[in-house]
């Protein structure tokens, strides 16, 4: 009778741990879809020309999305040059003046930004800058895309810094070191891995966002350098290629949205590996 | 006369409202070890942040009385130059994780900025390296990681990091109480041979550490100073009944 009970709960325990197993394998399998899709759908499109030509006149087939790649990569750019530094200092406040009032109202403040529908910053940045210098340019592109990068890299810089052993900051100072030159010299490299890889997962986050970019980078047909023209990004022309009426256009789309998803997914794979050589160093 | 490179007077220390450490004087002979020993929570570590003006990176830390280093009374200097003459040694050995043995080393005079030659450096490192008893055990690794090493030689580590910035005086707070007692033992022979050198505060609360390495003794309790004098006396004939009952293990 009692080993009977005991027996029974042998097996409630493994069926408890096959269910377990099942659903973690269930939530993994939209991933496996959507990577099969893209590649039966997508990889085909790409070949030489797809990556370094830009786009041929409508009604001839051919070309490439270089233009759209060279975009995405400016705006990239423009994004990080906006938000790292901005980040960075905000992040290393936070972490620093951990009780204080204003980091209380600054670490709300970020995480109320990092709610906002990516919509509504482009229409913030549209109004703020778009609209004053009468041009789309890859430059509002760029500012709203920092913008939403800004909270990520602000609490991802945050958590590293505070995860630094405060004896570390003490053996500094203990040398007559100054504070400023303890933040630039120990704790910012003894975080450097941990602030790089949440750099590189904002990337990944904004690589791929097309609302932001509707009234402000706005799109282009034509390879553009200059930061105050439109430019091209990816996720704009699959947004754009896809909702065409063409068959050549849609292939594109795809084989766009393959190279797309390829880049998030060796951002968001560099962010681990790099994150896990510093996790081993304490 | 016998020198007294620090003068503690009438000093006490504060977090808040909280007294720690309250009208302690005491004075500190050149090369020689005092030990400040005393139950935990009785400020002895309070007063010896205080002495480099570490303790003022607890907010609202205030002090009154006086530090006089040699004849400059230390919270009228400013706390950067101040550190850089008191060198600090903490309980867990806390080198930079990010820097090899040699820029550990040499890593006060890197971090401030302080240009030196590439033959003024390997001597510093190389000086304060044998100093700190390491240089045998080390010198052929000197561009590895510090963290690599063990626990004991992390601390030795950290002395030399400290030596190297030629200090007036060392500070060491508990600096084995961390370590293994072969490692303990390593380090107490090495504070002794240092005394040549340097003068230091041992901050403790090994009463037997306090007995093997000082040559004088204070014992803190409650913020207190209740005794201070050679060591061997403080030992043998303590004036004070509390004193000879920490000594004794009847509290602490």
């Amino acid at each position: 009778m009692c080993i009977n009970k005991i027996e029974w709960r042998i097996i409630k325990d493994r069926v408890f741990l096959l269910l377990l197993i099942i659903i973690a394998l269930v939530s993994i399998v939209p991933l496996g879809f959507i990577l099969y899709f893209l590649i039966i759908k997508g990889a085909p499109a790409i070949n030489w020309e797809f990556i370094i030509a830009g786009p041929k006149p409508y009604g001839i087939s051919g070309g490439g999305i270089a233009h759209a790649i060279v975009g995405t990569l400016i705006l990239i750019i423009l994004a990080a040059l906006l938000s790292v530094p901005a980040g960075l200092s905000i992040g290393l406040f936070l972490a620093e003046n951990r009780k204080s009032k204003l980091a209380y109202w600054v670490r709300l403040g970020v995480d109320i930004l990092q709610s906002i529908p990516s919509i509504v910053i482009g229409i913030i940045v549209w109004s703020w800058i778009v609209k004053p210098m009468r041009m789309f340019s890859a430059f509002s592109g760029g500012m709203a895309l920092g913008l939403m990068m800004l909270p990520v890299i602000v609490r991802s810089t945050e958590e590293t810094v505070r995860l630094i052993p405060y004896s570390i900051k003490e053996a500094s100072l203990s040398l007559g070191v100054p504070y400023y030159r303890t933040v630039l010299k120990v704790i910012l490299p003894a975080g450097l891995s941990g602030i790089v890889s949440g750099i590189l997962l904002s990337i990944a986050r904004i690589a791929g966002e097309t609302a932001p970019l509707i009234f402000t980078a706005f799109g282009s047909r034509f390879m553009n350098l200059d930061i105050f023209k439109p430019v091209e990004s990816m996720p704009l022309l699959i947004y754009r290629y896809a909702s065409s009426p063409y068959q050549d256009l849609h292939t594109m789309a795809w084989g766009a949205s393959f190279l797309l998803v390829v880049l998030v997914l060796t951002l968001n794979i560099t962010a681990k590996g790099v994150c896990r050589r510093w996790c081993r160093k304490y | 006369m016998v020198q007294k490179v620090l003068r503690i007077i009438d000093f006490s220390a504060s977090y808040g409202d909280g007294r720690v450490v309250s009208n302690v004087n005491l004075e500190i002979e050149d090369n020689k070890i005092t030990a400040v020993m005393g139950p935990s929570g009785c400020g002895k570590s309070t007063l010896l942040r205080a002495v480099n003006r570490m303790h003022e990176l607890h907010p609202n830390a205030t002090v009154e009385g006086r530090i006089m280093l040699k004849d400059k009374d230390i919270y009228r200097m400013n706390p950067i130059m101040l550190r850089r003459q008191i060198g600090m040694v903490f309980q867990r050995p806390n080198p930079f994780p990010t820097m090899s043995i040699y820029d550990n080393v040499i890593a006060g005079y890197k971090l401030n900025g302080i240009k030196l030659s590439k033959d003024e450096r390997d001597n510093i490192v190389e000086k304060s390296l044998i100093n700190a008893a390491l240089w045998s055990e080390v010198k052929d690794n000197l561009h590895k990681r510090g963290t690599f090493l063990s626990g004991g030689q992390q601390q030795r580590l950290c002395i030399a990091r400290a030596l190297a910035m030629k200090p007036d005086i060392l500070l060491l707070d508990e600096p084995t109480s961390a370590l293994d007692p072969k490692a303990t033992a390593f380090i107490e022979e090495l504070i002794v041979e240092l005394k040549k050198s340097v003068t230091i505060l041992l901050v403790t609360h090994n009463i037997a550490q306090a007995a093997r390495v000082s040559d004088y003794t204070a014992f803190l309790f409650l913020g207190e100073l209740v005794e201070f004098g050679v060591t061997e006396r403080v030992f043998t004939v303590p004036t004070d009944r509390r004193t000879e009952e920490y000594l004794t293990g009847k509290f602490g």
